[in-house]
């Protein structure tokens, strides 16, 4: 199973690059632009067919590894094949 | 005096950090390699600086699952001391020893030149408890992580327990950038909740020589190696 999961930084978390994103889309024209937060996106390949097996196996790994739950919030999302 | 320097695959600062300590105690530290879980007694284990995995996933992050954690985790429960230096700073913030968070420096510039840190007022440790408090010190830094964040319960803690070890000083009231990366409170090493763990951005192996600018990076080690030898 494929599993999705994204990662965000949490509020109030400086996001530097995102503030220089923001900038940058400001200055091309696009002024309604008022914020840009980054994340990162990462692809898991399970070798399983439970769904409820591959999400708790899923959240293990954010929390063992895969996230910094000091300053992200992840997000997990299951495709079906 | 029985010392180790931890080195994993991307460590690039564990020879400078064996010479000064060599230069100190006249012993050098044994090398211990990522992958070992049995680590003999040691007085103090030294997690180096480098970009250790490549930095991937984030820093210090794959380091800080390697085999010889639970062994420093161990030597921690003891009463060991240990010292992390940049990425060993982030390795032991990774590892879950010391709290909080190193995240993306202010600027986005990885920066590297000479800053002044300060002794602050903090509890009992072998790594400064010789030095006066607000003794200024300086010390190179090299990241492009090294933002120390902490969540406002977390930092509040931290000032209460006293752990808060050294910050970025400003000399003159006109140097705006004299905290090289934007750390909350410019807080550029903190201490676990026992003293006995410090972790700490500036590279104190880079200031033992008076052909490096400076050797107040050698007073801080020496410092510690003669509390620990006690």
């Amino acid at each position: 199973m494929k599993v999705i999961v994204n990662v965000s930084l949490k509020e109030g978390v400086l996001d530097p690059e995102g503030q220089a994103i923001k900038s940058s889309l400001n200055n091309l024209g696009f002024e309604h632009c008022s914020d840009v937060k980054i994340g990162k996106q990462i692809i898991l390949y399970l070798d399983q067919n439970s769904e409820s097996e591959v999400f708790i196996q899923a959240k293990k790994m954010c929390e063992e590894l895969l996230v910094n739950t000091v300053i992200e919030n992840y997000e997990i999302n299951i495709l079906k094949d | 005096m029985r010392s180790g320097v931890v080195i994993f695959p991307g460590s690039n600062c564990d020879r400078d950090m064996i010479v000064a300590i060599r230069q100190i105690t006249g012993k050098t530290p044994i090398k211990i390699w990522h992958k070992e879980n049995n680590i003999p007694s040691l007085d103090l284990i030294v997690i180096p600086g480098g970009f250790t995995f490549g930095d991937y996933l984030r820093c210090g992050a794959l380091a800080a699952r390697s085999p010889v954690i639970g062994s420093i985790k161990n030597h921690i429960s003891r009463g060991g001391t240990v010292l992390g230096v940049c990425n060993g700073f982030q390795i032991l913030i990774e590892a879950k020893i010391l709290p909080g968070s190193l995240i993306r420096n202010k600027k986005l510039l990885f920066t590297c030149r000479e800053t002044t840190i300060e002794v602050q007022s903090c509890m009992k440790n072998p790594f400064l408890s010789g030095l006066k408090i607000g003794e200024c010190l300086k010390i190179p830094v090299a990241h492009n992580e090294g933002n120390y964040f902490a969540p406002k319960d977390l930092l509040k803690q931290l000032k209460e327990e006293g752990r808060i070890a050294l910050k970025y000083s400003r000399q003159k009231d006109y140097e705006n950038n004299y905290n090289p990366n934007g750390s909350i409170e410019d807080i550029a090493g903190i201490l676990s909740n026992n003293g006995r763990v410090l972790g700490m951005m500036p590279h104190p192996e880079r200031a033992i020589n008076h052909l490096h600018g400076g050797t107040d990076g050698l007073k801080l080690l020496s410092n510690c190696i003669e509390q620990i030898i006690g």
